[in-house]
């Protein structure tokens, strides 16, 4: 199974990397369509943000909006609506905004469902600086790849005595091979040159091993690709020391859960980092990993940008590079100037106006 | 279990039980210790203390040349009994191990270099800590006065459990393909090192703990343990409370670290934020570290790394190590010797003529030793 999966995913992205010409080729094949989930809280305004600047850039994409909240179905079992579910089956992309997770609602967290429904296994976040938003750290340039099935996030628990609670945490070859695959295309696709498997393979010498084992093993058959290994440890150690020195990082669900959220730290955290979830059958949804702000929903404050860079992110999955490429420069020209910004980046502008200048920006440089 | 709450607070009282003008509050001894240390008499001990020295690998020996070139420059009361136990030179055995032991037994105190791990599912490494039972790890992240980094001025302590979660070293192949790795949480162990964290902040007069954990997706292990810290922190009023989800935590850390205080946080976690922190104020060779159990105290460094690859080569830093044989004399009550290497090391740095490679300097890992024993005030 994971042989076709990957033989999919594999074949979608060849062909975005062939696809230098990508304008002529969208043109070709007309409309995409895009589920879009606008998500709770900011999630609406974010979203519209993007439509507007889509229409800009009058990129190729026909939404199809629809909502997802937890339904039970037949059985009792947790499932997205239908007609969301559809969509995405048809469509194969997906843009979210953020979801809120209810506590205590007796339902899973939406973002686990969707994962679960269409095998989202690889979680993609590029980490770039974005020069005029300051931190303390320039020129991070890296991409974490995670491991989004299995690993410590198996939810397998139990109570052995009172007081004793055994967590497992499963690691699987398929699953190691199918990540390991995925990162190796994801670097040869994006002119990367070096892929860093992160474990702890000398605490967890079994479980981590044989995720290590499955990297070097793929390793082999993409020579172009230059290979590392390194500990947790070290990686967080030389990562706020010296970023730089870092490319393609891939490691297993916890690891990357930690060091995804560390390198978007690096680059001024969740509201500027974009994501994608890859899954198996070609099926891929870009999100904004922020939360849903509901101090500031509806009060045109939020900051679009991270959801701005998913899509731009999706543009790129989808072989339409030129659009891509024109919206990203667009929306980082914007924060360099520093003329218009939203709160969180420092400026003093409404959500609204931060959109427009970055529409303004696509269409004149087009 | 009190009991061995009891013995962890005399372990950490032992530490500050120095002459009463140090109890004063540690947090401030970087600085009030130098005005303070020429009035104090020379507290010469009437005897010399032993204490077990195991240099482990990589540039573990060399580093420990260099705290006994300085003991002996500075005439400190101690004396090492040194045990080469190694597991990638095949120099580990149980009968070492057990030597070892026994040397613990009678010291109780210890300064170490990490191994490296090979072969067997469980590294001598954890065997020693479960055997001497040092659950929990200190390592105190301070900015060095006159090294810049990107952040500045910082000052937390990350306290890390380290006899079980993640650490269990219960693995198995379930079926072919398929590994299974079992993270352990127990209420007992959980509660300990919460007790401890609110000791160690109580004694040095700090206002915040901070538990970190991921209980949202562990919700049974990492729940328990925060659950765990939560009651113990009712019992300290005085101190402030929160938790953190270890992603989150590590994003702070690095956009704004001045927001910790004491972290507290089970096995794995602990091993992720002490080398992000140690990266912080400088890198592994900078940051020292130590165990403690009810009965025992391993110095070490902080970030516990082997640095295999500057074996021999006179690069290694020896700062983390030095700091750390300070804050082992600080332990056995030899407080003027203990500032007196701290004061030298943290001068060398200050004045920023003499620094290894990993601080930029170009220094080697003897002439900075040098260095330091030159600014030895005796």
């Amino acid at each position: 199974m994971a042989g076709n999966t990957l033989r999919s995913t594999l074949s979608r992205v060849m062909g975005a990397a062939r696809s230098q010409v990508p304008q002529t080729r969208a043109f070709t094949r007309g409309m995409h369509t895009v589920t879009l989930i606008p998500g709770d809280g900011i999630g609406p305004e974010i979203s519209n943000a993007v439509i507007k600047i889509f229409e800009a850039a009058k990129a190729p994409i026909q939404w199809e909006e629809r909502n997802v909240t937890a339904i039970q179905g037949p059985g009792g079992r947790w499932m997205i609506p239908p007609e969301a579910k559809d969509s995405m089956d048809k469509s194969k992309i997906g843009l979210k905004g953020p979801l809120k997770t209810p506590i205590a609602a007796g339902h899973p967290s939406m973002n686990l469902l969707l994962r679960k429904t269409f095998d989202l296994y690889a979680n993609v976040r590029p980490c770039v600086s974005i020069e005029g938003y300051k931190t303390p750290y320039t020129d991070v340039d890296l991409v974490t790849i995670r491991e989004n099935t299995e690993g410590e996030y198996s939810g397998i628990e139990h109570v052995i005595v009172d007081g004793v609670v055994q967590s497992i945490k499963l690691i699987t070859e398929d699953a190691s091979r199918r990540i390991a695959e995925y990162a190796f295309e994801y670097a040869r696709n994006n002119q990367r040159s070096s892929v860093t498997a992160v474990h702890k393979a000398n605490i967890m010498r079994m479980s981590d091993g044989l995720f290590l084992r499955k990297c070097r093993e793929v390793a082999e058959t993409f020579k172009d690709v230059k290979f590392t290994e390194m500990y947790l440890d070290t990686v967080c150690l030389n990562m706020v020391q010296d970023p730089t020195q870092f490319d393609v990082l891939v490691m297993p669900n916890l690891y990357g859960d930690i060091l995804s959220d560390l390198c978007a730290g690096l680059i001024g955290g969740l509201g500027v980092t974009p994501s994608g979830n890859i899954g198996a059958n070609g099926v891929a949804i870009f999100e904004s990993v922020h939360g849903t702000a509901p101090d500031i929903a509806g009060m045109d404050m939020a900051n679009p940008t991270a959801l701005l860079l998913s899509a731009v992110m999706m543009l790129r999955h989808m072989g339409l590079h030129g659009h891509g490429n024109r919206i990203e420069t667009a929306c980082f020209n914007t924060i360099r100037d520093k003329k218009v910004l939203t709160k969180d980046l420092g400026g003093n502008s409404k959500c609204s106006e931060f959109t427009n200048e970055i529409c303004q920006r696509v269409k004149d440089l087009e | 279990m009190a009991a061995a709450l009891r013995g962890s607070l005399v372990t950490l009282a032992k530490g500050l039980n120095g002459p009463r003008l140090h109890q004063l509050g540690s947090r401030t001894l970087s600085l009030g210790a130098c005005l303070r240390a020429p009035e104090a008499p020379p507290a010469r001990a009437d005897s010399t203390f032993k204490v077990t020295m195991l240099p482990g690998d990589g540039v573990g020996p060399e580093l420990m040349t260099a705290v006994k070139e300085v003991f002996k420059a500075g005439d400190i009361p101690v004396e090492f009994e040194e045990f080469h136990l190694s597991e990638v030179q095949n120099m580990a055995s149980e009968e070492k191990l057990d030597e070892v032991l026994a040397s613990m037994k009678i010291n109780r105190v210890a300064i170490k270099d990490p191994w490296e791990y090979k072969g067997e599912l469980a590294s001598y490494e954890m065997r020693l800590r479960r055997k001497l039972d040092l659950f929990a790890n200190v390592v105190h992240v301070n900015s060095l006065p006159g090294y810049s980094t990107r952040h500045n001025n910082l000052d937390l302590v990350i306290i890390r459990e380290q006899t079980e979660g993640e650490y269990s070293s219960l693995e198995h192949e379930s079926a072919k393909g398929v590994v299974e790795c079992l993270k352990i949480i127990t209420r007992e162990k959980s509660r300990r090192i919460a007790k401890f964290a609110f000791d160690y902040a109580t004694k040095k007069g700090r206002s915040k703990v901070t538990a970190v954990h991921k209980a949202n997706i562990m919700k049974l292990g990492d729940g328990l343990f925060l659950q765990c810290c939560a009651e113990v922190a009712e019992l300290y009023p005085k101190i402030k409370y929160e938790n953190i989800i270890i992603d989150n935590c590590c994003m702070q850390l690095v956009q704004n670290p001045y927001q910790f205080d004491v972290l507290v946080m089970p096995n794995l976690y602990g091993n992720i934020i002490d080398n992000l922190a140690a990266g912080l104020v400088g890198g592994a060779g900078v940051v020292p570290g130590e165990s403690f159990s009810a009965e025992y105290a391993v110095f070490e460094t902080g970030a516990r790394h082997p640095f295999a690859q500057a074996v021999g080569r006179n690069i290694a830093n020896p700062t983390a190590m030095l700091l750390s044989s300070a804050n082992m004399l600080r332990h056995l009550n030899l407080e003027y010797h203990s500032n007196m290497v701290s004061e030298a090391v943290k001068k060398v740095i200050k004045q920023g003529k003499v620094r290894t490679g990993d601080l930029g300097g170009y220094a080697t890992s003897n002439e900075f030793t040098r260095a330091v024993i030159s600014n030895l005030a005796i």
